[in-house]
């Protein structure tokens, strides 16, 4: 082993380090200067970055033994999911503050938890892959009970970690049984195997491969894997909703392309099938309860399934524009579904959290900006253009029709319209109704900033689309 | 002025950005402070000023040529090979042209009877121009719907913002009905690009399609178009959306969204799907004189005066379709053209009529505050200049020569009698019908006994709404009694499309 091998995960090793510096920092840092520790978070996560510009590789790396990967498509997954970190610490601190959360746990167990998903965007075994998805699950069940006597974090907390300990459980389950097919845990040697010996492509393996998707599923949340994501997104203090709804999205799809495109991509034609009825079933059951919603948090937690049964369905198409479609929906979802929790946090303050959709009455009378900004949030999310969720659907769509199936773009069409009618909801409630709360919003000026650009972002990354598109066909090409 | 380069796409960002500019001044405060004055005056200018270049696209338009004017051509998402499109022919430049004529009236028409959020209001109408010119101007796929969407957010808010009691249903419907329509046009979109390889809508009408694909295509298409014009019988949002919107959104929605329906099917159906849209015809010539039969009793028994002219709308827009689908029931290119000029004039001449209509009704429901034709009642004794315009614009809607309602009406009818006289017959019935449901109720409203109190103490038109009126009433008279410039401008791109449209495709 030389050097480079080291070189090659230096961010997930300065993250680590950066990790250890803040959890002793933290120690001497009293509730009154917490500040120190939010600084010190978002000093981490740019030395990160800053080890992720400077090691970005040129092709593929494959390190210690075969285990871990660096590639075009793990930096661009990275870099978005430590941004994303970065961006749900600035939304939050104000309200950790105001409620009597401002621990530094709460940063420290972010700064974990993107370690977990840095591990898993850069995996190249299934068992790197399983530890890096414990580090970051250990991180949520940790981050959802955070708020020890709120009954209903609580409860969500313990209803998360039975369920993921579960799913974890079959994922390895599937693992083992794929490793006692092919004899091997790295993907590329899972490949060569079943290309070697196409006998091996039968039901044992079959299997296996059923509870790893069942993993993917659960960690996804989609249909019918996702009974604990409304739950924990409603129990949740809106802080982790936020971190759970959107950086570790970008772990869970790396989750899917490795296993199943990396590792048994030669069994497209097996996993496929599976694949469309769990993204069929989402893309139906999420937007069609997500209508009765009177939760925003619950509502975007349904919605949240709707676009992983899209992302999904870009992913079923077995296509390299397929898997950049599926990139490319998952990056700019999770921009709206970001801007739209952080919004949550906004409009919250002391004791008071407005995750009713009745608190967004009568915003436009309160602050215009923001009322637009959660609009643009809103249509971006609906698939309206010029907003980008709009071109997230477009490739889907298009990579859909590419591959012959014609009544499953229409479907897709109508469930959009299907799922428009929430996301109206809260703009008429805004713009139509009039204010119930009255009051000014409290919110620190950064919060104000990065909520008024991740709002700017949605509009003007779906006037200028065409890089990002580009860059995701790269990556994925 | 039509040296101007990238004229179109003045047209089209100069008023979004001063949408822009005007939620940036904003309505804080007192909406008759000095503050909301400039606001009302920069609205007012940007809108004139767009219309004053937009008559660049006439005086620099060469009528002799079927080829698209004013072209601008930038790559803007090359992966997917979308480009930032733009051009007109002589089918969009008049539609373009009533957008920016429209659009100041309404601004002025506003002048003073908005008073919540009046920023907003004015801004949500520039940005909704530039989106609406362009529509009518994309030449790219993908361009033409992202405008085409984009669109219905500010007039969702409009009508949910400014509109009447039951204005969140009726704006909801109208999203949803619109949005539902327009994504099937979408999925056909993407499949035209898969066979082509761009979203060039020009590459579209060349490229050889199946007959199934092409049915299909037209089919996504129909959606879109049919919920729009509205044809019947997917028509019933139309009546909710006039009726609860303010009066600036029903004399956009009656005058220009309305066109982009008929717009859709002389853009893309006709040249995309030729085969597809003869297979059709039938259909289409049918359910367009059920629109105008039909519709037109409908409009007979309606006691809301904006419910009564939105279904004459539907009626009225029922010629426009016929006039575009009888191309395949004439023989010789003729006929065809004057089924096709016949459809275009009458949209022009019914952005015209329906919207001096709505105006009409806004200028009563803004003094009376009802819309109910049994509240009114003998309007013309306290309002003798209104009552002479608004007895103007009836009879424009019902087709009296010399106005620019009779000229498509009577191109339409002529087209259908040399193709089959029993169109003709039930087309024509639109003659009686519509005399019939719109004199009535000028009957009802301005002519009789003073009926209450209230209609007692009207009072006339203001300088504003004279203004307004009277410039309407100008342009009714004379693309009636002059319409030859707007056909001249038209005919080289109707005859193209002609072409187009009688061709197989596979």
């Amino acid at each position: 082993m030389d050097i480079t091998s080291f070189v090659a995960a230096a961010p997930e090793m300065t993250l680590l380090g950066a990790i250890c510096v803040v959890l002793l920092a933290d120690l001497f840092v009293d509730d009154d200067k917490r500040f120190i520790t939010f600084g010190l978070a978002l000093a981490s996560l740019a030395v990160t970055l800053w080890a992720l510009a400077a090691t970005a590789p040129e092709g593929r790396i494959v390190i210690f033994d075969g285990s871990y990967v660096s590639d075009p498509l793990s930096q661009v997954l990275k870099i978005a999911a430590t941004g994303f970190v970065a961006l749900s610490f600035i939304y939050s601190r104000d309200f950790l503050a105001a409620n009597g959360l401002h621990k530094g746990e709460f940063y420290l167990l972010g700064l974990f938890g993107l370690l977990g998903m840095l591990i898993m965007i850069s995996s190249n075994s299934l068992l790197t892959m399983y530890l890096g998805l414990e580090t970051l699950a250990l991180a949520q069940y940790a981050l959802v009970a955070i708020d020890r006597n709120n009954v209903t974090s609580a409860e969500s907390a313990m209803k998360y970690f039975i369920l993921g300990a579960i799913a974890s459980g079959g994922l390895l389950y599937g693992i083992s049984w794929v490793y006692g097919v092919t004899g091997s845990l790295e993907f590329d040697e899972i490949t060569a195997a079943i290309t070697a010996d196409p006998s091996l492509n039968s039901l044992p393996l079959w299997f296996g491969l059923a509870f790893l998707i069942v993993g993917i599923g659960f960690k996804f949340g989609a249909v019918p894997f996702h009974m604990w994501l409304p739950d924990v997104y409603q129990g949740a203090r809106s802080p982790v909703t936020l971190y759970i709804a959107s950086a570790p999205k970008l772990a869970a799809l790396a989750l899917t392309l490795r296993i199943l495109v990396d590792g048994l991509g030669v069994l497209h034609d097996t996993w496929a099938d599976m694949v469309m009825v769990i993204a069929v079933l989402s893309i139906l059951i999420g937007n069609i309860i997500a209508i009765v919603q009177t939760n925003i948090k619950r509502m975007l937690g349904y919605s949240t399934i709707g676009h992983v049964g899209f992302i999904l369905l870009a992913v079923f198409c077995g296509t390299a524009e397929g898997y950049a479609a599926a990139l490319f929906y998952t990056l700019t979802y999770v921009v709206a579904a970001a801007g739209a929790f952080g919004m949550v946090i906004l409009l919250s303050r002391r004791g008071y959290e407005a995750e009713n959709l009745a608190d967004f009455k009568g915003l436009n009378a309160r602050s215009p900006w923001f009322a637009m900004i959660m609009m643009f949030l809103m249509l971006s999310l609906a698939g309206i253009p010029p907003f980008i969720g709009f071109f997230g659907k477009l490739n889907a769509i298009s990579a859909v029709l590419d591959v012959g199936y014609t009544e499953l773009a229409v479907l897709m069409v109508i469930v959009s319209v299907i799922g428009a009618y929430y996301y109206l909801r809260v703009i008429w409630y805004m713009y139509f109704e009039d204010a119930e709360d009255k009051a000014v919003l409290q919110s620190s000026a950064d919060a104000r900033v990065v909520m008024s650009l991740n709002g700017i972002a949605v509009l003007a990354l779906g006037i200028a689309p065409g890089w990002l598109w580009a860059l995701c066909q790269q990556v994925l090409g | 002025m039509g040296d101007i380069d990238n004229l179109l796409s003045i047209l089209i960002w100069l008023p979004i950005l001063g949408g822009v500019a005007l939620l940036a001044i904003g309505d804080q405060g007192d909406p008759r402070s000095s503050r909301s004055g400039t606001m009302r005056v920069v609205a007012l200018a940007v809108s004139l000023l767009t219309f004053l270049l937009s008559l660049g696209l006439y005086t620099g338009f060469d009528h002799t040529t079927a080829e698209m004017q004013f072209v601008e051509r930038i790559p803007w998402v090359p992966s997917l090979g979308a480009d930032y499109y733009l051009g007109v022919d002589g089918i969009s430049a008049p539609l373009i042209l009533l957008t920016t004529f429209i659009t100041p009236l309404v601004v002025i028409s506003a002048w003073e009877t908005i008073k919540t959020r009046p920023a907003q209001y004015f801004a949500a109408f520039l940005i909704l121009e530039g989106l609406m010119v362009g529509v009518f101007s994309a030449l790219d796929g993908l361009l033409f719907y992202v405008f085409w969407e984009a669109m219905l957010v500010p007039m969702f808010l409009i009508i949910g913002v400014w509109g009447g009691a039951r204005r969140i249903y009726a704006t909801v419907k109208f999203f949803l009905y619109t949005f539902l329509g327009s994504v099937l046009m979408l999925v056909a979109f993407i499949y035209l690009y898969r066979v082509t390889g761009s979203f060039d809508l020009l590459g579209f009408m060349d490229a050889p399609i199946g007959l199934t694909a092409q049915k299909l295509i037209f089919i996504g298409f129909l959606l879109a178009f049919a919920v729009k014009v509205p044809m019947w019988p997917v028509h019933t949002w139309l009546p909710d959306a006039h009726v609860e919107a303010p009066t600036g959104g029903s004399v956009i929605l009656a005058a220009i969204m309305l066109k982009m329906g008929g717009y859709g099917f002389v853009r893309l159906s006709l040249p995309i799907v030729p085969d597809a849209s003869a297979y059709f015809a039938g259909l289409m010539v049918a359910l367009s004189l059920i629109a105008v039969v039909y519709v037109g009793f409908v409009a007979l028994m309606q006691k809301d005066m904006k419910k009564l002219i939105a279904y004459s709308s539907i009626a009225h827009m029922g010629f426009v379709t016929l006039g575009f689908f009888l191309v395949w029931f004439l023989q010789g290119e003729s006929g065809a053209v004057l089924g096709i000029s016949g459809g275009m004039v009458q949209m022009v001449s019914h952005g015209l009529i329906s919207g001096a209509m709505f105006l009409c009704v806004g200028v009563l429901y803004d003094r009376m505050h009802s819309r109910k034709i049994s509240d009114y009642g003998g309007v013309a004794n306290t309002m003798p200049v209104f009552a002479a315009f608004m007895v103007l614009f009836a009879m424009a809607n019902a087709g009296l020569p010399g106005t620019s309602g009779f000229v498509g009406e009577f191109m339409v009818i002529v087209a259908s009698f040399k193709a089959n006289v029993w169109f003709a017959f039930f087309a024509a019935t639109t003659l009686v019908l519509g005399a019939a449901y719109t004199l009535w109720m000028v009957k009802r409203v301005v002519y009789g006994e003073v009926a209450n109190e209230r209609v007692g103490e009207l009072e006339d038109l203001k300088r504003r709404e004279y203004i307004v009126l009277g410039v309407l009433a100008v342009a009714v008279l004379v693309v009636g009694l002059w319409p030859a410039p707007l056909v001249d401008m038209m005919n080289p791109s109707i005859e193209h499309l002609v072409e187009q449209a009688v061709r197989s495709k596979y």
